[in-house]
């Protein structure tokens, strides 16, 4: 003990102050990355706000414009989206909950529900396209809505089954022994023990298709014009984005930035609120 | 008489009839069926993606054989294809996002489980999840419009100068500045993997028992030492499956790279130069693709990025999986 090493001692003590340093500085990184991309997107995106982004359809090259097409066709799409993957997901997500729990099915779905999760959306964008592109013969919001759901979905059944395994099986118990019947204790008990938390999953999976563009390339196109014809090519958003971002006018790259600001704002809100009805089921608990 | 009437109303809700038995009884069978098949959709549905993709590529598969894959040359008009430069292109473009976004990650996760001040913990924490839920196109616009002029005006020329005589790294870094290209994709993919690493990383050094720690700091272990000799060894297969989980996505991430990549279907030596990766050739040109030949061979680069994906998404779940069980246990 006599002989200790001061050198050593603080050689140690400054590696660590320096990783230490380092690890503030990532975090200082992360935030100031989110505040740069934010901060871009109003300074650019704002400038272009006005009536006429709400009012108008996408300009042809070099005349002014709005947006009103592309958000109508990203409402509609995100609406099918989700109308036809919510259902799946929650009855997915019911089954593997509270009938498979530990079975071998239920274990392989989930690691699959886990793969198609993360899996790149441009693969799902093909898959629609095969399925239903070629056999249509044309392009249509129906493709895209389609493409949407299958990103939705896999968002639900995850969501939906972690917040069932939430509800204590004491609730699923008690409701049994007064006599429901197993439908009664899931529809009447489960679901509305897990609302808050099933509610924030398809916030979640709407957030996350809003924004989404690589499925909708070649499901369902896009569309320089109003169109209120699901059987038909229809513009959205992120597809609006990538076109005019790309092209070499002003008008249309301000258009993007604007429709960038759109999306994004959209997003975070969901986002937030989702977060907000989640941890006010926390509290409660 | 009022009275006998309210007492004799609730008498059939107590005792059960048969139809409401009958009821019951469907009702629970039409749950239990209609969950079920619900959740076989969802194995089906992965199923229906492979098959299709295979099918979809059939065409370009039976006509290039293996040479598909170790082939450059991506020629429309000829109708000739090759994969190689895509598949470089991913490669190279996921592990400089891998090089840079796993350091800042895991520094991020270290800041916020040992360092953060317990009040800012759940708003630094709610700010880097929200760069998850970004969408990507929007990485895109401002990787094309920001970042890139960025690039090019103020860090390439300072590294293609830097490594300018170096014998191996000056071919790496060399050529003109483009601002787009390989180098701004990774660093665009390195933000976008970011939250996804850090959020799982965080997630595994919080099961960490704090008597473990407070131990080693008791001995007189400074945090870093903490971190790397108890905190990482404990915690290794969650944050291997974390970083595996942030390379299944920077691999199959489309948008963002679309836009800062370039469109080049070569393989340039240097990391300044254009390229092109799997996801962005097939979000540009699927819709340009006249030919069978061309839309098919496209679709055999969708199945290659979808088997990639899956092989290293699969391992980053099965390692996150038995963290699971053994936290369990």
């Amino acid at each position: 003990m006599q002989n200790f090493d001061m050198g050593r001692y603080h050689r140690r003590r400054r590696l660590s102050s320096l990783l230490m340093i380092g690890s503030w500085c990532a975090a200082v990184a992360g935030l100031a990355i989110l505040g740069l991309i934010l901060f871009t997107l109003f300074w650019r995106g704002v400038g272009g706000l006005n009536l006429a982004v709400f009012t108008e359809s996408t300009p042809p090259p070099g005349a002014a414009g709005g947006l009103l097409n592309a958000i109508f066709g990203s409402v509609m799409m995100t609406v099918l989206g989700t109308a036809l993957g919510t259902p799946l997901g929650i009855l997915a997500g019911t089954w593997m909950a509270e009938y498979g729990r530990n079975s071998r099915l239920a274990t392989t779905i989930r690691f699959i529900n886990d793969i198609l999760l993360s899996a790149p959306s441009i693969v799902i964008g093909l898959f629609v396209y095969e399925v239903m592109v070629v056999t249509m013969g044309h392009f249509s919001a129906w493709a895209g809505g389609c493409a949407l759901a299958l990103l939705v979905l896999p968002v639900v059944v995850r969501t939906t089954e972690d917040m069932l395994l939430l509800v204590p099986d004491g609730l699923r118990e008690a409701a049994s022994a007064l006599g429901s019947p197993r439908w009664m204790v899931i529809s009447k008990v489960c679901y509305r023990a897990a609302k808050a938390g099933m509610i924030t999953g398809v916030l979640l999976a709407v957030a996350r298709v809003t924004g989404e563009t690589a499925p909708l390339l070649f499901t369902a196109l896009n569309n320089q014009f109003m169109s209120t014809d699901m059987n038909a090519p229809m513009a959205n958003l992120p597809v609006v984005i990538f076109q005019f971002a790309l092209s070499p006018y002003p008008e249309w790259q301000q258009l993007a930035w604007t429709a960038a600001l759109l999306i994004t704002v959209t997003v975070l809100i969901l986002n937030i609120v989702a977060r907000a009805l989640s941890s006010t089921r926390l509290k409660k608990d | 008489m009022n009275q006998v009437a309210s007492v004799a109303t609730p008498a059939p809700a107590n005792s059960i009839t048969a139809s409401a038995l009958r009821r019951h009884t469907l009702w629970d069978a039409v749950l239990k069926h209609g969950t079920r098949s619900a959740a076989i959709t969802v194995l089906l549905l992965l199923g229906g993606v492979i098959a299709t993709l295979v099918q979809g590529s059939w065409l370009s598969l039976s006509t290039f054989g293996p040479g598909f894959l170790t082939t450059e040359k991506w020629n429309p008009v000829s109708e000739e294809f090759g994969a190689l430069a895509p598949i470089y292109g991913t490669l190279l473009t996921s592990l400089i996002a891998m090089l840079i976004g796993i350091p800042i990650s895991i520094g991020i996760a270290i800041f916020l489980t040992e360092l953060c001040p317990p009040r800012l913990k759940r708003a630094i924490s709610t700010a880097i999840e929200l760069l998850a839920g970004i969408p990507s196109i929007i990485y895109g616009i401002w990787g094309l419009f920001v970042l890139a002029p960025f690039l090019q005006a103020h860090v390439q020329p300072l590294m293609i100068e830097a490594f300018a005589g170096v014998p191996l790294l000056g071919g790496l870094f060399a050529g003109p500045p483009y601002g787009i290209g390989i180098f701004t994709a990774g660093i665009i993919l390195s933000i976008m993997v970011l939250p996804y690493i850090t959020s799982v990383t965080r997630d595994v050094f919080e099961t960490v028992p704090p008597t473990l720690k407070e131990s080693a700091y008791a001995l007189g272990c400074t945090t870093w030492e903490v971190v790397r000799k108890i905190v990482l060894p404990f915690t290794s297969t969650g944050v291997i499956g974390g970083i595996m989980l942030g390379l299944g996505r920077a691999l199959g991430e489309t948008m963002a790279v679309t836009f800062v990549i370039g469109n080049a279907h070569k393989i340039a030596g240097s990391i300044l130069a254009p390229g092109t990766t799997i996801s962005a050739s097939i979000a540009n040109e699927f819709t340009e693709a006249e030919t069978a030949l061309y839309t098919s061979s496209l679709i055999s680069l969708g199945l290659l990025l979808f088997l990639i994906t899956f092989t290293v998404l699969a391992i980053a779940r099965l390692m996150l999986l038995r963290l699971q069980r053994q936290a369990g246990k």
